[in-house]
């Protein structure tokens, strides 16, 4: 269908402005930051001269304006410069990294998604029922509890009280080599390679931040899915289809789910966004090697290009994820045309 | 005669379950039905036609139950049925319609295959012959292009197709008992007999009995065999058509059918029921013909005058970008939703302004309202031409207060969060300027005594105040800062029609105490005629017919304004 093409093409499209406001604010942002990285990294033991020196090298001695066009300009040719904290190309950093953060992610918003989901159409098929009350609870603790606490939490209770889950220290025991590299999904590559035991490992690592980020997740999702649900359940159409004895089943899930899919839909990518800011905390909690964990490090340092990298690709991600759902929503509801 | 009646519903009640306690919403209902007949359920609302329909199809909702008494369909019990009883005869032994048809189709499902659905559900079809049945529907009730329309949205059908779509539902199965809960409230008056029509054609064919449930008595009459009336859960009067009318036996009854206007009712005999008759309590009407009238009002100059009105909406954003500031092709004219219209209305005149819906009557009352721009053409009010001042800056115009409205739906067009008092009071401040508490609460009461609405009312919220109180409310609202023009737009249209009937003459009454000019936008000939001595009527943009508002509803001279006229279902108990 190349009108659906054409679409696609002018909503990537609109995407180019908010990219171009990322690049500016995140150079802007870095900026602004305390700190002066010439100072930091010439050394504790640094004089004037050697710290001059070192502010020379990086480029920080010109102006602001000279420094963005150069920025934009290897930005540009696909350079997001080195990172002075490893020595290595930020972009290569981020490549590296960006899969163990987004296998973490999508795991937690899997989690969340299943328990949701179901939870919160049970929920509104039974109100005031102990379903109803289960997902109340459950919606309450995922506002409330920080996922730094919840992560610590569950550290303490299943790893260091019962001993049921290995030690938080990053995506796979020590004792274990990382799988080939394919996709970058330590899971994924695992089972491509055949070697289970590594699977179990990486996925021993993997439950615990998940279920981190999944029970953060879980509250947004389990209440639009519980209200979505109510208002569809309580329409005219699901009344028509009540009224013409279709089954249980198809009135529930062709009926009522698929419409109260659609602002779930645009929540989800919302609470998507949502992690990728949470991850940035869990990853420390559970030494993560993520991006999240770099970016941190990044900032404590001042270390200007690996920031800007990180916020920009974050940006990335939020439009690219944001994009996909617009696309989803028009394959589902025919209401929604793009170019309005 | 030992056979048991096709249904038969016996002392049936059903109490719901609210915040204040338990209500009886049906009160020992007794009805029967035979095989092929159409039974027309008449009633206000509230009271209780729906609630028996869906207690006979088990839809009650869970704050309903059934208190006492029994609903028979063709000899099984439906009050005790388990609900996967229920389930394998509804749509299958008997199917529903409702009103408001978009909303009541899935919205994201193409209609083919909701039909698809009800076939499978109920085996009159394989997976294999699904898709041809539906279309073979379609086809049935008179839906072109059935191939095509098999994959339509309701959003992209119109509310009479939407219908028609779900007539082809509710008949898919050939059930043998259709209940058609208003099913043509919102749609326009032509569309409304097309689909009536459908209906009883349909039906007749397979011998169907129908439960007819409306609030239109002309309607119950034009296509039922027998009537029951309702009032407030019970039945006050069961007979058939011709001897309701002529004949009725119960005061409700009787109230009911003088408050429905007719092609020759006048507005006093809406309420002669319940007033006893009218015998010239107000003066009355003076008709526009009078010829020392009509002098009178060349001599003063018009109100109100509208000269070669046009409203163009663009297309739909053309295919391909464009530059924000690139201007439009003007060769590609838009759509004209008003084209070229000119009318006046004199001092102290009513005109009725009728079509069917998207004939632009609306858009030329919000145009004259000044809530919106034209396109071109002048509106000359009381000397002065309107259209000099763009639309978003006329509120700050000393003319804004004397151009008013009364809307549609008198629940939604008041703030939730207001009392009346505040609703009544919020023109005086924005457009009166006037600020002491004092003054602004003797004006409001004065305009509610004005309006008929008792002063310790005028504390509530709008949800504590019943339909008739909320319409005066917004009259009062709107003559509050002594307009000139009252626009009406569809005021009573939400309305019970013993309401309705109220309204209408509080409305003409306020018109001699005040001076007002009205422009009275409806659907309705029936009730334009009431409160109007001239009438337009519009289709498509244009004026199709003018005049005097008897005389164009009784000998139309313009084809469509026939079919208008004709499509009012009305019952006139000399023809019945």
């Amino acid at each position: 269908m190349p009108d659906q093409l054409l679409q696609i093409g002018r909503r990537l499209l609109q995407a180019v402005p908010s990219v171009i406001g990322i690049v500016i604010i995140s150079f802007a942002l870095t900026r602004a930051l305390p700190g002066d990285p010439a100072v930091y990294f010439a050394g504790a033991m640094a004089d004037e001269e050697s710290i001059a020196e070192v502010r020379q090298a990086l480029g920080l001695d010109r102006s602001l304006v000279e420094q963005f066009f150069i920025y934009v300009s290897n930005l540009l040719q696909g350079d997001l410069g080195l990172s002075l904290n490893t020595g290595l190309p930020v972009l290569e950093e981020l490549l590296t990294r960006l899969p163990a953060s987004l296998e973490l992610t999508f795991t937690g918003l899997g989690l969340a998604v299943l328990i949701a989901v179901p939870l919160g159409m049970l929920a509104a098929t039974r109100p005031g029922s102990w379903i109803d009350h289960l997902c109340r609870v459950l919606v309450t603790a995922g506002v409330s509890l920080p996922t730094f606490f919840t992560g610590l939490f569950l550290i303490y209770i299943f790893y260091f009280l019962l001993g049921w889950a290995p030690s938080p220290l990053g995506r796979l025991d020590i004792l274990y080599l990382p799988p080939p590299h394919v996709t970058g999904f330590y899971l994924i590559d695992s089972l491509l390679a055949g070697d289970s035991e590594t699977f179990w490992a990486a996925l021993r690592q993997l439950v615990l931040p998940a279920f981190t980020l999944g029970l953060f997740a879980l509250a947004p999702i389990a209440r639009m899915t519980r209200a979505s649900m109510l208002s569809a359940l309580g329409s005219e159409y699901v009344r028509t289809a009540r009224a013409n004895g279709l089954s249980h089943r198809k009135v529930l899930f062709t009926y009522a789910f698929r419409n109260a899919a659609l602002p779930l839909l645009t929540t989800l990518g919302m609470v998507f966004s949502f992690l990728l800011g949470a991850n940035v905390l869990v990853e420390k909690v559970f030494a993560w090697p993520g991006i999240g964990l770099f970016a941190i490090e990044a900032l404590v340092a001042s270390d200007y290009a690996a920031v800007q990298g990180f916020v920009l690709s974050m940006a990335l991600l939020f439009v690219v994820v944001n994009l996909m759902i617009d696309l989803l929503l028009t394959l589902i509801d025919p209401r929604v045309s793009m170019s309005d | 005669m030992t056979q048991p009646p096709f249904v038969s519903i016996e002392q049936l009640s059903v109490d719901f379950r609210t915040r204040n306690g338990i209500v009886r919403a049906l009160d020992k209902v007794e009805l029967s039905i035979k095989k092929g007949e159409t039974l027309g359920i008449v009633g206000e609302s509230g009271s209780g036609k729906s609630v028996t329909a869906y207690t006979l199809i088990g839809l009650l909702d869970a704050a309903g139950r059934v208190a006492g008494g029994s609903a028979m369909f063709d000899g099984m019990t439906m009050t005790g049925a388990s609900e996967s009883q229920l389930r394998d005869l509804r749509g299958r032994e008997i199917s529903m319609i409702f009103q408001n048809p978009r909303g009541a189709l899935n919205p994201i499902r193409p209609v083919g295959k909701q039909i698809e659905d009800v076939l499978l559900r109920h085996a009159r079809a394989s997976r294999q012959n699904a898709r041809a049945k539906a279309i073979e529907m379609l086809q049935q009730v008179r839906i072109v292009e059935p191939e095509k329309r098999y994959w339509s949205f309701p959003f992209e059908l119109s509310g009479g197709m939407c219908q028609r779509v779900m007539i082809a539902i509710a008949l898919a199965c050939d059930p043998r008992l259709l209940i058609a809960d208003e099913p043509t409230t919102g749609l326009d008056v032509t569309t409304q007999k097309a689909t009536m029509d459908l209906i009883r054609d349909l039906t007749r064919e397979r011998n169907m009995a129908v439960i007819l449930i409306t609030h239109d008595l002309g309607m119950a009459a034009a296509y039922a065999d027998r009537i029951i009336v309702m009032q407030q859960g019970q039945v006050v009067e069961t007979a058939d058509v011709k001897t309701l009318f002529t004949r009725p036996a119960h005061d409700y009854t009787k109230k009911l059918i003088a408050a429905s206007p007719g092609p020759y009712s006048e507005l006093d005999d809406l309420t002669a029921v319940t007033n006893g008759p009218a015998d010239a309590k107000r003066p009355r009407r003076v008709s526009a013909a009078d010829p020392g009238q009509q002098a009178a009002a060349a001599a003063n100059k018009f109100l109100l005058e509208v000269i070669d009105l046009v409203k163009e909406y663009p297309h739909r954003q053309k295919q391909g970008w464009q530059w924000p500031w690139s201007k439009p092709d003007d060769a590609d004219s838009g759509f004209r939703a008003v084209d070229g219209i000119s009318f006046q209305i004199k001092r102290g005149e009513s005109l009725g302004l009728v079509g069917e819906s998207g004939c632009g009557k609306s858009t030329t009352s919000s145009i004259i309202a000044r809530l919106l721009d034209p396109t071109s053409g002048d509106i000359i009010f009381n000397g002065q031409n309107l259209t000099t001042f763009r639309a978003d800056q006329f509120a700050h115009q000393p003319q804004r207060s004397l151009i008013q409205m009364v809307f549609q739906d008198p629940t939604e067009s008041l703030n939730p969060r207001y009392t009346a008092l505040d609703a009544i009071a919020e023109p005086l401040k924005r457009l009166k300027k006037i600020t002491a508490a004092t003054e602004i609460k003797q004006r409001v009461e004065k305009m509610a005594d004005l309006v008929g609405l008792p002063q310790h009312l005028l504390t509530r919220f709008p949800h504590q105040l019943s339909g008739g109180q909320k319409a005066r409310v917004g009259i009062a609202r709107a003559i509050a800062v002594d307009p000139l023009l009252l626009i009406l737009d569809e005021p009573t249209s939400a309305l019970d029609v013993s309401v309705q009937a109220v309204v209408l003459q509080l409305l003409d009454q306020l018109k001699t105490e005040l001076g007002m000019s009205y422009l009275f936008v409806s659907h309705d000939l029936n009730v334009v005629r009431l409160l109007c001595e001239r009438v337009i009527v519009m289709n498509r943009g244009k004026i199709v017919e003018q005049g005097l508002a008897d005389e164009v509803l009784r000998n139309p001279k313009q084809e469509y304004t026939r079919i208008l006229v004709d499509s009012i279902p009305h019952f006139e108990p000399d023809n019945l």
